[in-house]
């Protein structure tokens, strides 16, 4: 008994924040609206991140799964260099690459722009899609692959058809997690964006406070909050399932 | 290959089994090819970039000159970097010792399976969904002395006399910090050191108390010890993530107050694009590059 009273004390530590922070957005219901003028309008900064977060998770996923299939059925020359340099994506810091880059996505005339930001999310979710994907599709049977190539298939036919099918647990993790990775990202668009009516909601929302910092509206802040954690909430709970289990099998086997 | 060039020089469209087409190794490459391209163009160039950017003056706008070794020189001389690596490195140790001790507390509160632990388990989770830019403006909220609820939650329970400097005083702004980040983070850190302690067999613990081991003999005996290496992924990742913090720091305290609160990633970011310096940016960047692989390097061994 005494263990769901601490169990509920810390839940409701928390959760408060958010439970707050979404009172406190709706106190003055016009919080939303005055938001939604702001700057070039929520709904541009919105449409940016639904595209930037559609177009990572569509590139993470189409060549995590390509990758992934090829690194768990196939020998070729460079494999274990190629796999160990994606892996080192992890050990490299972060902050440290995105200035290169910014000078790199300028040669390759992707600056300022959405594709090259979501190519960019796309290379650092890199490590633990593919890792993932590798998994996946190493623990499918290969009988299941076989008696598709018997009957006819190229390995791509397989691979689309029915492997793709059986892996759908791990596709969704690493989708969900590129997902949030891009819609919650705050330095890369700060560095890579410069042009306000490309900015993501985190730049949007967080140069809303800081230009007018002082004056600064509280209700119209959280109502920002709202915007940006609320999708990742439902998404989170929704998929929490094949998140969970995805997240616990590729931990125990790796 | 040339097995596979018909007569009339085209592929076969449909030759049984047409896997056979292409040699396993061509094909192999074919789907590794993507990632290939994305680690090469988006990793391997901006490291080898970032190396050379560092031995030129490259200014923002205009045109480079080789300058070697200036921008590494002139690290010594930024009295702000040397002050936020002190930081970094206070701000990491703390960091790290709060996030293990309080992750590893609500993995041991919610591990056993029974009625309603799958809710607190969300509960502790649900904040790791919430991007960090929109949990420091919602901590900003939240602490915010005419608007927050926290002062005067404070005060009607007699804790407090008076509305708390959160981030106001460089001690409390430190604080303030590590409370978003264990909030943010504690409930990850949960669900990682919940995958080893199910990894545990269940017959050791039993064991263990048929040998009459009581419940601190079995915690430091057998869970610690079987722990470790989950511990150790934990450690590596919250003392990488806390080393290289900057979203909490430019989001909630600005830095402030008074450069107290300036991390050495906030250095990086305001040489490049305040100071215009991409040079000496980048100087600082590979520091901090070579510094970090050591780093990693030397915990994975010792931790193995």
């Amino acid at each position: 008994m005494s263990r769901y009273l601490t169990l509920s004390a810390l839940a409701v530590l928390f959760l408060f924040p958010l439970v707050w922070s979404g009172y406190a957005s709706l106190e003055e219901p016009s919080n939303y609206l005055e938001m939604a003028r702001f700057g070039e309008g929520l709904g541009t900064y919105a449409t940016n991140s639904v595209l930037v977060s559609v177009m990572t998770v569509a590139g993470t996923l189409v060549i995590s799964a390509l990758g992934g299939y090829g690194f768990a059925r196939f020998d070729f020359p460079g494999k274990n260099v190629l796999f160990l340099a994606t892996l080192a994506i992890l050990m490299v810091p972060y902050a440290t690459i995105l200035i290169p880059l910014y000078v790199l996505l300028g040669y390759l005339g992707l600056q300022n722009s959405l594709v090259g930001l979501s190519l960019v999310f796309v290379m650092f979710q890199l490590p633990f899609a593919l890792f993932m994907m590798r998994n996946a599709f190493e623990a499918l049977p290969r009988e299941l692959e076989e008696a598709a190539l018997v009957d006819g298939c190229g390995t791509f036919r397989a691979f689309a058809r029915i492997l793709l099918h059986a892996v759908r647990p791990a596709l969704i993790t690493v989708g969900l997690f590129a997902f949030l990775a891009s819609w919650n990202d705050f330095f890369a668009p700060l560095i890579l964006l410069n042009d306000g009516s490309s900015f993501t909601l985190p730049v949007a929302v967080v140069s809303m406070t800081q230009h007018t910092f002082g004056a600064i509206d509280y209700g119209m802040l959280q109502a920002g909050v709202m915007v940006m954690a609320v999708p990742c909430l439902i998404l989170f709970i929704v998929l929490q399932r094949h998140y969970v289990r995805g997240f616990m099998s590729g931990a125990l086997r790796g | 290959m040339t097995l596979t060039i018909t007569r009339s020089g085209r592929r076969p469209a449909h030759t049984a089994p047409s896997a056979r087409w292409r040699s396993r190794k061509v094909q192999g490459w074919l789907y590794a090819a993507p990632t290939a391209v994305i680690v090469g163009v988006l990793f391997i160039a901006p490291l080898a970039l970032v190396v050379w950017m560092s031995l030129n003056r490259w200014p923002l706008l205009g045109q480079a000159t080789f300058n070697a070794p200036d921008n590494y020189l002139k690290i010594g001389d930024n009295p702000l970097f040397i002050d936020a690596v002190l930081f970094t490195l206070k701000y990491t140790a703390i960091t790290t010792v709060l996030l293990s001790a309080v992750a590893l507390g609500l993995a041991l509160l919610v591990q056993d399976r029974r009625p309603g632990i799958g809710f607190f388990r969300t509960a502790f989770f649900l904040p790791g969904a919430v991007g960090f830019a929109a949990a420091g403006l919602l901590f900003y909220g939240m602490l915010n002395n005419d608007f927050g609820p926290i002062d005067p939650l404070l005060q009607a329970l007699h804790i407090t006399s008076e509305p708390v400097k959160w981030i106001g005083t460089p001690n409390m702004a430190l604080f303030s910090t590590i409370a978003l980040v264990l909030w943010r983070f504690a409930g990850f850190n949960m669900l990682i050191l919940l995958t080893g302690l199910q990894a545990i067999p269940t017959e050791v613990y039993e064991a263990a108390r048929s040998d009459g081991a009581n419940r601190r003999q079995v915690f430091t005996k057998i869970t610690l010890p079987l722990l470790r290496p989950t511990l150790a992924l934990m450690l590596i990742l919250s003392v990488t993530g806390s080393l290289l913090a900057f979203d909490q720091f430019f989001v909630f305290t600005n830095g402030g107050p008074d450069n107290s609160t300036v991390s050495m990633v906030m250095v990086v970011y305001r040489d490049a694009f305040f100071r215009f310096d991409l040079g000496g940016a980048a100087a600082l960047s590979v520091v901090l590059l070579v510094a970090l692989v050591g780093l990693n390097t030397v915990m994975m061994r010792r931790l193995r």
